[in-house]
């Protein structure tokens, strides 16, 4: 619960509403079933009028104990829960979880799994990013239609998850040192194909909403980031480049082949909703960038090493931090292994969304109570991922 | 940027192509009319586990399960339960007398599936398992479970060539091992 006011602050007045009549402030509660907030989240708001004076997220009623629940369990175990963390990101959930993994037992992955890899993560950013401007949109209230256009892109691809993988979300694709299965010669083809044409849609999706004037007015100069904070608070992902801070762990790490890819980073300069929405479309073109060379460079080779056992899988006694870079941001494991070694004695996530919620407060302050249902929107939570 | 008002009529324009496109386009129409019209899902599309029988005379005697509980202790969620059959003397008769999973509770990760070491247990990928209650009508039993071999071909016929080689080696195999010990070793056992 938020605290009660102090009488002081209770009166206190949203600048240029002196002389006018005396009103108290009042407390809304938002969520935690309310469609606007992405899931089960509640977000308990002083207003005074229709201006935003204090903001509390409250989160936990989505918690399913998924920290507890993999240091009970083998190793390979955890991989199908990593899938519910952030249910529209499962690929590259699993990236970060075998990754962590890896580094912690010393696995080399082969050429292939790698690319492999890059493909689906590329394919899982761009879905997340279409979803997410959808979702954004709709908070803003243009009902259904940009959404659905980006349902319409994300069914393609998740055809394309459930053709190799045998599940649309729940993908559970990746092992460690490698992926589950390879990609046929015609799964290959439906991602060049989806690669090839995505470009028109994203075009399309520009035209619609881009250069709206309606658009404009609701989303620039709202929720306001600034760099200092950004950093502070540890924000990553699309929201700390939207306010100018050039973060990218694909660029500072290189995990994968990433280095071997030629891409750009980004970068905004205001960091408002407006900035948000369009970094997250330029990250998408470079996106597409990334799996053209992907799947071009794409070399034979087996696609798991042939080492790793998938039962009695044991690691030798030590800590490991794996992070990739996820949709939303910097999607971190950090595993610790005892004695034994048959499954993780500390099992920690660093969630890019709960992290980056943390600073809704500040983006909201000042700003009208239907500003925070798009900055909240905007930030890009699962809830899955916030509550673990 | 034009005159203002641009940006409205651009998003009408894209709006109306979509719109009138969804007549024309197939591209641009992606709902389906189920259940009147029903997608075909991909081969390698898996919801539940089943379990795999050779001969279709005896399915109770011919399941490649072995009851050996390796998929029950691996099982992320634990949905699993299986109980070894037993003859009247308590020998372990190397076949399961309980075979439940709870689908409730089943995940599809498919890691039954791969650990499992005698190809017993695949996925199915019937999706239509709604049921009117929530308890025991979700628990599958053994009889629910056994399904043949030449569904799992049916359903997945990649996989399945795969998994028939193998399980033919491993039979020639075995055959060539025993021969050697047996008095006569049978005609035309090699291949």
């Amino acid at each position: 619960m938020i605290q009660p006011l102090t009488e002081e602050k209770q009166f206190t007045r949203t600048p240029g509403s002196e002389g006018l009549i005396e009103t108290q402030t009042l407390e809304v509660s938002i969520g935690p079933q309310h469609p606007s907030t992405h899931g089960v989240f509640r977000m308990d708001c002083v207003l005074d009028g229709e201006t935003v004076v204090a903001l509390k997220p409250v989160m936990g009623y989505l918690h399913r104990n998924h920290e507890q629940l993999a240091e009970r369990m083998a190793w390979l175990g955890s991989m199908p829960y990593t899938d519910r963390l952030d249910y529209l990101n499962s690929m590259s959930n699993n990236w970060a979880y075998a990754l962590a993994v890896e580094k912690l037992a010393g696995i080399k992955v082969p050429e292939h799994a790698e690319y492999l890899r890059v493909i689906m993560s590329e394919l899982t950013r761009i879905l997340n990013h279409s979803c997410v401007i959808g979702f954004m949109l709709q908070d803003l209230g243009a009902w259904g239609t940009p959404l659905l256009y980006a349902f319409r892109e994300r069914e393609r691809i998740l055809d394309l998850f459930e053709a190799v993988s045998g599940s649309r979300m729940m993908c559970n694709y990746m092992r460690f040192g490698g992926v589950r299965v390879d990609m046929t010669s015609k799964d290959l083809a439906v991602a060049k194909n989806i690669v090839s044409r995505f470009p028109r849609f994203l075009d399309e999706f520009e035209m619609l909403l881009t250069g709206n004037e309606v658009l404009l007015a609701r989303m620039q100069r709202i929720g306001i980031l600034p760099k200092e904070l950004a950093i502070n608070a540890s924000i990553s992902g699309p929201m700390a480049r939207a306010s100018g801070v050039e973060y990218d762990v694909r660029k500072i790490d290189e995990y994968g082949v990433y280095g071997r890819l030629d891409f750009r980073v980004p970068v905004g300069n205001v960091g408002d909703v407006y900035d948000r929405y369009y970094i997250r479309v330029l990250e998408m073109r470079e996106s597409i960038k990334i799996l053209q060379q992907a799947l071009h460079d794409i070399p034979a080779g087996p696609h798991v090493a042939p080492e790793v056992k998938l039962r009695n899988f044991k690691i030798p006694p030590g800590d490991g931090y794996g992070r990739i870079e996820a949709p939303k941001g910097e999607l971190g494991f950090y595993l610790v292994s005892d004695e034994g070694g048959k499954q993780p004695y500390r099992y920690h996530v660093r969630p890019p969304s709960f992290i980056n919620l943390t600073t809704l407060e500040d983006m909201c302050l000042g700003h009208k109570v239907a500003d925070v249902v798009i900055i909240l929107g905007s930030i890009d939570i699962v809830l899955g991922e916030v509550d673990r | 940027m034009g005159f203002i008002g641009k940006g409205l009529l651009d998003g009408m324009v894209v709006t109306a192509r979509n719109f009138v496109g969804s007549y024309f386009d197939k591209e641009r129409l992606v709902t389906v009319q189920y259940p009147e019209e029903r997608v075909q899902t991909p081969e390698n599309s898996r919801t539940f586990p089943f379990l795999v029988y050779d001969d279709n005379k005896n399915p109770v005697d011919t399941m490649r399960c072995v009851a050996c509980k390796i998929c029950e202790t691996e099982c992320p969620p634990q949905c699993i339960y299986i109980v070894m059959d037993r003859d009247e003397k308590g020998k372990p008769r190397q076949r399961p007398k309980v075979f439940d999973i709870d689908t409730s509770v089943c995940m599809q990760c498919q890691i039954c599936v791969e650990v499992c070491p005698f190809d017993a247990i695949k996925m199915d990928n019937d999706y239509e398992k709604s049921r009117y209650g929530r308890f025991d009508e979700l628990v599958e039993h053994l009889p629910d479970l056994l399904k043949s071999n030449e569904y799992y071909g049916r359903i997945k016929p990649t996989e399945a060539t795969v998994v028939d080689a193998k399980l033919k080696a491993e039979k020639e195999k075995k055959a060539k091992k025993a021969a050697p010990a047996g008095a006569k070793p049978p005609t035309g056992s090699k291949s």
